[in-house]
């Protein structure tokens, strides 16, 4: 981080120099040119003539990227359609949620599979104990998966791994309905080594216990 | 409003991104990429001597012209000579064909930049050696990863003019190009994730896809007309095919396993997607009205995900996994799969010879650039800990 900072301010002689002459040669306006062939201005397809810049509001360093944060383009956001069942999710939105509840439910998969060990059925059978005891509580089982495998099918495969935790649990008697699936794929390791260890931590299922407000 | 009209202090930018593009250390090899019958998948460069440019002018024109089958070499060795100047206001260039001395095109330009400038004289000189389309312009859309959080950027094809696109403080991810101004792209900002239509003119955007469970994948097909993306509305993850706003949804697989990563066929008329219909992950080809899925061959290659379709139609790029992750490529009616580089998720250039894929660097993603003929790649500068999921622009 210090380095990048030092590296950063001995440009700042070479930036200023780069600002001055291309600003200084910008308003030139005499074409001249020894090649004989069509004059074309650049700028038609999005990416070309800009009025002049002004360096006050200049990319900053960046942690860990060694490199700089751009200004993000504003987003709009439109109104949300109506998808089919985009209504079914209301029960979950407007419930809290608590991840502490069956944090040692945690279930575990083999790499690549989404069945259900024998080693973990107890876990699945004390949330289904709790579901049916509370009638009102909703569960969320999250999918995830290692890093071994391509981003998209990771998941879907994720998805997979919450399906049959969900299946299991209607199984038990929790009606699907009250169980909701989501899938992370890879993208949030409880672990972030690289070794077996921490992947056998990332193939998982967890339930989010969901109370109604 | 503008796009661009945000970006302040674009030459600062350009300066400070200390070359985004690092040449590998070594050019990697893995194996003959050369078929039984010698002839490479790809056209063979072009040799360019190409003189009277310096600093970051000739290093863009250089840059440029090799993804796009162009090298750079000394003059003896050229069948080209493309001579000119930058000035500071604007870029000549001149190709001359060095057995004929005939000029095949000299042109001006000035606007702009001196990075624009130099991208758009290089894609005159692809078009004139019949080397286009040139893809100097284009755009590559991807996903940065930081801790838990991931967002959409996007930037020119060789890494500067970073942009970042979503601000979701969660995770978003897969994006895929609309033509030149629209993304969508998988985002789980409402507690789950949904597709979205990002306008980047104006900012505009709306999901597309919430139903219940997964939604994402999301492919835009070349003609603007249709969305392909993987839904697990109705059970486990299946391919679906909708309009640009969503609706008009139909379901093409019906599977007792999970669909996975489709991209369209050139003509718009074919979905290719990974299925482990098999109990393997393959690739398959679907006519985007529906019907019978048929599986497209790829001898020598094993757990095949993530294709990708040459914009001329003639190969499907993808990740095979055994063990690492390795980009192939094979003819889209199937056939001997062809390893082109250790990496995985690519993403065609329009020219279909540069592919951008992802490489994993101690743990981290990085994104790289890869020539179809040499197999040489450059990797992009890393944004945050992780750049991944690369979706180049037509």
């Amino acid at each position: 981080m210090k380095k990048n900072i030092s590296n950063f301010y001995r440009l700042v002689p070479v930036l200023l120099l780069i600002v001055l002459v291309s600003s200084g040669c910008s308003r030139r306006s005499v074409y001249g040119t020894a090649v004989p062939g069509r004059n074309t201005n650049v700028g038609d397809d999005g990416t070309g003539a800009r009025p002049p810049r002004t360096i006050d509001n200049g990319p900053t360093i960046g942690p860990g990227t060694g490199g700089i944060t751009p200004t993000p383009i504003p987003v709009v956001e439109g109104n949300v359609p109506n998808a089919d069942d985009a209504g079914a999710r209301d029960k979950w939105d407007n419930a809290i949620e608590d991840r502490s509840k069956f944090e040692t439910q945690t279930v575990y998969f083999d790499y690549d599979k989404f069945n259900i060990k024998p080693t973990e059925v107890e876990k699945i059978r004390t949330v289904a104990t709790h579901m049916k005891a509370n009638a009102k509580h909703l569960v969320v089982v999250e999918g995830n998966c290692d890093e071994r495998g391509t981003e998209e099918y990771n998941r879907a495969l994720g998805e997979r791994r919450a399906q049959a935790i969900r299946e299991f649990l209607a199984r038990e008697g929790v009606a699907p309905d009250r169980v909701r699936t989501i899938s992370y794929g890879e993208d949030r390791p409880a672990e972030n080594g690289h070794t077996e260890a921490a992947w056998s931590k990332n193939r998982r299922g967890v339930f989010v216990l969901m109370t109604p407000k | 409003m503008n796009l661009f009209s945000h970006f302040r202090g674009a030459r600062l930018w350009a300066a400070t991104a200390l070359l985004p593009l690092v040449l590998t250390a070594a050019d990697q090899d893995l194996g003959d990429i050369n078929r039984p019958g010698g002839a490479n998948l790809f056209a063979k460069p072009i040799p360019v001597y190409i003189t009277g440019y310096s600093g970051e002018v000739d290093s863009v024109l250089k840059n440029d012209l090799f993804f796009m089958g162009m090298d750079s070499v000394p003059e003896a060795q050229a069948n080209y000579i493309l001579s000119g100047k930058f000035d500071g206001s604007q870029i000549e260039g001149s190709l001359m064909d060095k057995v004929n001395k005939n000029y095949l095109t000299r042109q001006a330009f000035r606007g702009g930049n001196a990075r624009v400038q130099a991208h758009t004289l290089a894609d005159t000189i692809a078009v004139a050696l019949a080397r286009g389309p040139g893809i100097a312009r284009t755009k590559v859309a991807f996903k940065a990863k930081k801790g838990q959080v991931s967002e959409v950027f996007i930037s020119d094809y060789d890494g500067f003019n970073l942009q970042q696109v979503t601000q979701d403080s969660t995770l978003t991810v897969a994006p895929c190009w609309a033509g030149r101004e629209v993304l969508y792209y998988t985002s789980y900002k409402l507690g789950n994730p949904d597709i979205y239509y990002h306008k980047l003119t104006t900012g505009e955007r709306h999901p597309i896809a919430r139903y219940l469970g997964l939604n994402t994948s999301a492919a835009v097909s070349p003609d603007g007309q249709h969305v392909a993306m993987i839904l697990s509305k109705s059970g486990n993850p299946e391919l679906y095919v909708s309009d640009l706003g969503g609706g008009n949804l139909r379901r093409l697989t019906t599977t007792p396993q999970e669909e996975s990563s489709p991209c369209w066929s050139p003509d718009s008329r074919e979905i290719c997607y990974t299925s482990r219909a098999s109990g393997i992950n393959r690739l398959y080809r679907i006519s985007a009205e529906g019907g019978a899925p048929r599986q497209i061959a790829t001898i020598g290659a094993s757990n095949c995900t993530e294709p990708s379709w040459s914009p001329d139609g003639k190969l499907i790029a993808f990740t095979s996994q055994a063990g690492s992750f390795r980009v192939c490529v094979v003819e889209a009616k199937g056939g001997e799969a062809v390893v082109l580089v250790e990496g995985e998720d690519p993403s065609w250039a329009p020219n279909s010879r540069a592919i951008a894929f992802v490489k994993r660097q101690n743990g981290n993603r990085v994104l790289s650039l890869l020539d179809g003929y040499s197999k040489r790649t450059k990797d992009v500068a890393r944004v945050w800990e992780s750049t991944s999921q690369p979706s180049w622009s037509r």
